[in-house]
């Protein structure tokens, strides 16, 4: 939330004789609020309020009150006030405000309420009592948050190790070009051992060729090499193929994988950055 | 290729490896030295705190040696006036830099400090962190508003995971603190935060 600073009444200086306010930290909010002692006036900062139980813990720290005697009824007003003015500020006011607001109102005409004379212990029948637990409680958590807050800060601080290899689950190692003229040779071999009977074909191009090869990658998503130099047909057809492969990886549309050392090596379209 | 060239050498690890008095039972006698070295370069190189369990598994060596090792290393830590530290941390032992020097390593790093927790998270979170496992409608009873978006920066952040539901009303669901919290805030375990109890001095210290 922005600090927001408005003067109800510009003329009115802070007024910081005798009773200067004491600013008073909420757990990283620092809420400023300075009555002026001649009207009712009120120039305010608001600081970032996260809850009513922040705002009341504030003005009973603010008015330097004993939390465990809360005069209901001026807290209830100035608490009513606060709201008002957040309305005035355009703040939305959250629902939970204004649960509170009820809340406080209630208490305050229970407090009106005389008392059962027979309660001999009177801690227990203080309606306060309730708030005044929650209150402390959420104090203390504060106090734990500010304390988390430095304990965080420090970590920040604090460095390990920059990942290495071995951190990845799954390295996959990249291709170079010799683990690629293996796999070639490797066809090449296995080709020449066929015995062929050399009939004239239709020659494929380097453009279908590479069409074939964008074609088998795109539809498979990945694509085991040697099942693409295996469709080759003749010797020629498998350099054309090899070329192509080549050419993919130049124009940066594939890129080759291969999982382990020697293992085979999967082509895989490049997804557009 | 290089398994080639290798085969024809002794093995150049082994060779460097010293030769010690030997004390340490194992499948090979470890030295208290090469122990301690050992167990220094498995911390340097686990990618999360590691603990002496898993360490002795590793190294074939009882616990009570790994751990009387970890706190000679700690000492030896301590006495060397170095860059790093080596320390007790969500359950496990880890090597990390020393917090005074961040600006240098963040100039390297080229790194800023990471986005920061709002309040409204941070508060959320200590009182996830003080009343786990505990539920949404209790910890709108102690804040005094709802937090949705603080639990689910929480989530996203894995420093808080479900823990189950609670039998009660509508079964919500219980959270409670992840190891990446302990990591995060630097503590050993649950037990090494603050106890609540401290924190009433300075919540009621005021009138």
């Amino acid at each position: 939330m922005e600090e927001t600073t408005q003067t109800l009444e510009p003329e009115a200086k802070a007024n910081t004789s005798s009773d200067a306010p004491q600013t008073i930290s909420v757990a990283g909010a620092q809420p400023e609020i300075a009555p002026d002692s001649d009207s009712d006036q009120l120039k305010l900062t608001l600081g970032e309020f996260e809850g009513p139980l922040d705002l009341l813990l504030y003005l009973i720290r603010q008015d330097q009150i004993n939390i465990y005697d809360i005069p209901v009824a001026r807290i209830t007003d100035e608490y009513l006030r606060y709201l008002q003015l957040m309305k005035e500020l355009d703040l939305a006011v959250a629902g939970d405000f204004l649960v509170m607001a009820a809340q406080l109102i209630d208490l305050k005409s229970r407090m009106l309420l005389p008392r059962e004379a027979t309660g001999a212990d009177e801690e227990e029948l203080d309606p306060r009592m309730d708030l005044v637990n929650r209150l402390l409680e959420h104090e203390k958590f504060k106090a734990a948050a500010q304390m988390l807050w430095s304990r965080a800060t420090v970590e920040r601080a604090v460095f390990t190790r920059a990942e290495i290899e071995t951190d990845k689950n799954n390295p996959e190692v990249v291709v170079g070009l010799f683990d690629l003229l293996r796999v070639f040779q490797e066809i090449l071999a296995r080709h020449k051992e066929e015995v062929l009977l050399e009939i004239e074909r239709e020659e494929v191009t380097m453009a279908e060729m590479i069409e074939r090869l964008r074609n088998m990658v795109r539809s498979a998503g990945e694509l085991n090499l040697l099942k693409f130099f295996e469709r080759a047909q003749s010797r020629r057809e498998l350099v054309v193929a090899f070329l192509s492969v080549l050419e993919l990886v130049r124009l940066n549309e594939i890129s080759l994988r291969q999982r382990e050392t020697f293992g085979e090596i999967v082509a895989k379209s490049v997804s557009p950055a | 290729m290089s398994t080639a060239k290798a085969a024809n050498l002794e093995d150049p690890i082994e060779s460097i490896a010293p030769e010690e008095e030997s004390v340490v039972e194992g499948q090979r006698e470890i030295s208290n030295i090469e122990l301690k070295a050992i167990i220094e370069s498995l911390i340097f190189v686990a990618d999360e705190p590691i603990g002496a369990k898993a360490i002795a598994d590793i190294v074939d060596v009882d616990r009570e040696a790994v751990e009387a090792a970890i706190q000679d290393l700690v000492e030896d830590y301590q006495a060397r006036p170095g860059g790093l530290q080596l320390r007790e941390i969500a359950g496990g032992w880890q090597i990390a830099t020393r917090p005074e020097h961040h600006e240098h390593i963040r100039a390297y790093l080229k790194s800023k400090p990471s986005a920061k927790l709002s309040l409204a998270s941070l508060e959320t979170l200590a009182v996830i962190a003080y009343r786990q496992p505990v539920t949404v409608p209790e910890i709108l009873e102690i804040r005094g508003v709802q937090s949705p978006s603080a639990i689910k920066t929480l989530l996203d952040k894995r420093l808080i995971v479900a823990k189950g539901r609670k039998e009660t009303v509508g079964r919500p669901m219980m959270y409670g603190t992840s190891k990446e919290f302990l990591i995060q805030f630097g503590l050993k375990d649950l037990s090494e935060l603050p106890s609540m109890e401290d924190f009433q001095d300075l919540a009621g210290g005021a009138e």
